[in-house]
């Protein structure tokens, strides 16, 4: 890798697209304000900011999918208008999207047949496709049904999709979040060579790291304004950081004392759920011990079967073996939610708008729904107790600075770091023994995620277990003390975070450890599980 | 030789009472492949029955009474096409407004002509084959209505399954956002299949009051519409399995009728409810495939498309 990084055309190209006072108005946000950029040809440019920052506005805008309330697109130095995603495309411009933008239902190359224009036969397209992708090292099978296949490939499609397309600037919005470190070392090979052949790429991510590794040049946006531009390669992680949130980002610091792992609180013996239809994974014998004051990370790519796990311990999906699944030592295999909830456990999805939270309701509502049960004061004589709900609320949204426009505002008037720190919140003011949470701080910005991350650490200091189930590795190395690995619904036997390399957990993500067999320590646990 | 005869004479009542249902299901299929839910079959359908009718009176010609028909049908999917694409109206409250008002727009129109004898429309042989015994004069002696409801079969497969505006009407079903964000306007999609189910509807109304009874009933749709809107559901939106769905309730409403007459010992409600058992039935069993199901099913079915900007 070391000889390629950064190879290609750094300075001399033509500049590709140049925006000039950009500026997007939603009601009162100013969510671009007066924004510049230039991209030359052949270059990767790095579009750096937080959430919120504008990023995905300006982007929108320059594909066409907004339109800018002012400002100019110069292409190649001529002033255009991009009215449309179709005018873009017809200019040059491609997108990959963060959220794939493809049809389940359809095969891939019906996928790519839509976004092409009339006129070429499937057999003739599926030809291509195979050609191309064989070409730039991403494999497709033209023919397979997209919904059967895994995120991963499904991000191939839509960056085929785009090169079928002949683009001299493609748009790549979060491209790696889905990829193992291998298969997104493969993804930076492919960019490097589109961009010796003089294809520029818009790079967005949140990855310092693989931003300084491979991007030219990079332009930082904070609050909806462009506040600089550097050489991501003279700058450090932390300096690019910095530059994004606009001060230092309190670092996270695990305590002092080491994890003094106590009982176990959560036991998964034998775990095997059958997958719900089509979309679904099957689970797979899945073993876990989880003691007190230890933080146990799940890692994955998405869809390996985290959210039937997850569903699995928090009750969602009930188990035929009662034994399965034990919290603090009972066996709540056909248990519900609340009852588990009752042991002293609780639960932070994934989805937090409409899963964690009824969009709908009000922020004391919503902590109604999930305390009442075990905060029996919540209910008196059969009377929902209001007054000590909202008292809650202020409590919750105090000590985790959300931050709302008016007092207990709906959960969906709530920008997803501020509802996520309330999720978290609500959750972790009950002091629970076990705490299950899902992708503990996606699309999180880094200010809310190092205060969720401090929070789950304090909890595990404090004596209680935690499994964080996370799709970011930098996240699960800050967090955990043990580290397990779910691939295509099988669970990889938890080993200290010191002996997990990140190129050991991205052959366990891709399905290549050892195999079941090699781990006689979830088959010792097995004889006494009954 | 009469028993063959009979059961020609059989076969060919089978053929009336599926047509209808085929007519109108195929028509809602491709509604629905396209992410909308028009439960205004039966509404569109009666007032193709009407104005058919009504046109054909008037001129005579039960060929203008058909064009009649379809236009009408139309008519009544651009008012719900209107309410639910441009203002977001909710899909099945409007698609159950549409049945109401097509009810009531139907008596109030035909009241004229209750009791009137109509113009029934001649079956075309198709020379040579329907000279061919038994089959010719079953499949190859019918009239247009029955010709157009294999032709809108084949064509409606084809058209969805092998080509591109098929391709993008699948595509409007399955993840508006995805095709919007691709350039195609989504409205426009739905408004073209919307159009396309009216019409089909008008046209199975129209085989009503031309062929099945050539004459004004009130309310002669009799639920068909609804049966229509279910064998969509159950045939999982795919035009032959729709096909079977209605040659098969078709079969078995002729069928009980005979068996009751012919004294056969069972309830008479329960005769009654067969063909609406045996088609779910068999439907459910030619879908039972899971993640075939899961993947026909328009995954945008019934939810409005609200664009960006």
């Amino acid at each position: 890798m070391e000889n390629e990084q950064r190879s290609g055309p750094v300075t001399g190209g033509e500049d590709l697209i140049e925006a000039k006072g950009i500026t997007k108005r939603f009601g009162d946000i100013l969510a671009n304000d007066n924004v510049d950029l230039v991209i030359k040809q052949g270059e990767i440019h790095a579009l750096l900011g937080e959430n919120g920052a504008g990023k995905s506005t300006l982007v929108k805008i320059l594909y066409g999918a907004l339109e800018p309330g002012a400002g100019e697109i110069l292409w190649k130095g001529k002033r255009v208008s991009i009215s449309n995603p179709a005018a873009a495309r017809k200019l040059g411009v491609g997108m990959v999207f963060q959220h794939f933008s493809l049809f389940e239902a359809l095969s891939v190359v019906e996928n790519i047949a839509l976004a092409l224009p009339k006129g070429e036969k499937i057999e003739a397209l599926s030809r291509r496709i195979t050609e191309v992708s064989q070409k730039y090292g991403l494999p497709l099978d033209p023919a397979a049904l997209v919904a059967d296949l895994p995120v991963g490939i499904r991000q191939r499609i839509e960056i085929v999709r785009c090169l079928l397309q002949n683009p001299s600037l493609i748009i790549m919005d979060e491209p790696t979040s889905v990829l193992t470190p291998q298969e997104a070392d493969q993804l930076f090979i492919t960019l490097q060579r589109l961009a010796s052949e003089g294809c520029a790429i818009l790079y967005i991510s949140h990855r310092l790291e693989e931003v300084k590794k491979i991007c030219h040049n990079a332009t930082i946006m904070r609050h909806g304004r462009v506040v600089g531009g550097c050489d991501p390669a003279e700058e450090t992680p932390a300096s690019l950081a910095r530059m994004m949130v606009g001060g230092d980002v309190h670092d996270i610091s695990a305590g002092a004392i080491e994890a003094q792992p106590g009982d176990v609180m959560l036991k998964l013996r034998n775990l095997s759920i059958p997958s719900d239809g089509a979309f679904g994974i099957e689970l797979k014998d899945v073993n876990l011990d989880l003691r007190g004051g230890e933080i146990v990370a799940v890692a994955g790519i998405a869809a390996n079967g985290q959210s039937e796990l997850f569903d699995a311990i928090s009750g969602e999906t009930q188990v035929k073996d009662a034994y399965a699944v034990e919290i603090c030592g009972v066996p709540v295999g056909k248990r519900k939610i609340n009852d588990r909830r009752l042991l002293g456990s609780a639960f932070v999805p994934e989805e937090r708008l409409g899963h964690g939270a009824v969009p709908g309701f009000v922020l004391s509502d919503n902590i109604l729904l999930t305390r009442y049960k075990t905060e029996p004061s919540l209910i008196k004589h059969g009377m929902l107790n209001q007054k000590l709900a909202t008292e809650m609320e202020k409590r919750i949204t105090v000590s985790y600075d959300v931050r709302m426009s008016h007092d207990n505002p709906e959960a969906r008037s709530l920008s997803g770091g501020n509802l996520q720190k309330f999720v978290v919140g609500r959750e972790l003011d009950r002091v629970p023994k076990v705490l299950v949470i899902n992708q503990p701080t996606w699309g999180v910005d880094a200010g809310a995620a190092a205060l969720i991350r401090q929070a789950i650490i304090d909890l595990a200091r404090g004596g209680s277990a935690v499994l964080v189930i996370s799709q970011d590795l930098d996240e699960i190395y800050e967090l955990s003390d043990r580290i397990a690995v779910i691939s295509r619904g099988e669970l990889s036997v938890a080993e200290p975070a010191s002996e997990m390399t990140r190129e050991k957990i991205g052959l366990l993500m891709a399905g290549m450890g050892e195999g079941k067999s090699a781990s006689p320590a979830a088959k010792a646990g097995e004889t006494h599980a009954h | 030789m009469s028993d063959l005869s009979m059961i020609e004479a059989v076969l060919l009542t089978i053929i009336t009472a599926s047509t209808p249902l085929l007519l109108a299901a195929i028509g809602e299929l491709v509604v629905e492949r396209s992410g909308v839910l028009n439960l205004g079959v039966e509404g569109m359908m009666i007032v193709g029955a009407v104005m058919g009718f009504a046109a054909t009176q008037a001129t005579g010609s039960p060929y203008i009474g058909i064009v009649a028909a379809m236009i009408s049908g139309v008519a009544m999917s651009l008012l719900f096409g209107f309410l639910t694409l441009n203002l977001m109206a909710n899909q099945v409250a409007t698609g159950l407004a549409l049945t109401i008002l097509g009810l009531g727009l139907s008596g109030m129109v035909g009241e004229a002509f209750i009791g009137q004898p109509g113009i029934s429309l001649k079956p075309i042989a198709i020379p040579v084959l329907s000279g061919i015994p038994f089959i010719g004069p079953l499949l190859f002696n019918q009239d247009v209505l029955v010709y157009a409801s294999y032709g809108l079969v084949i064509a409606v497969y084809f058209v969805l399954f092998r080509s591109r505006t098929g391709l993008i009407i699948r595509a409007v079903g399955d993840n508006h956002g995805s095709a919007h964000s691709l350039g195609y306007s989504v409205i426009q999609v739905r408004y073209l299949a919307v159009m396309f189910g009216g019409a089909c509807s008008g046209l199975a109304g129209a085989y009503l009051s031309l062929i099945y009874t050539p004459q004004w009933v009130e309310g002669m749709t009799a639920g068909r519409g609804w049966i229509a809107l279910a064998l969509v559901v159950f045939a999982s939106w795919r035009p032959a399995r729709v096909l079977i769905g209605a040659y098969l309730f078709g079969a078995v409403s002729i069928l009980q009728f005979h068996a009751q007459a012919a004294g056969i010992g069972l309830p008479t409600q329960l005769m009654s409810a067969l063909p609406y058992l045996a088609t779910i039935i068999v439907l459910i069993m030619i879908s039972r495939n899971k993640t075939l199901a899961k993947v026909n099913t328009p995954a945008c079915l019934g939810k409005p498309f609200v664009p960006d900007r």
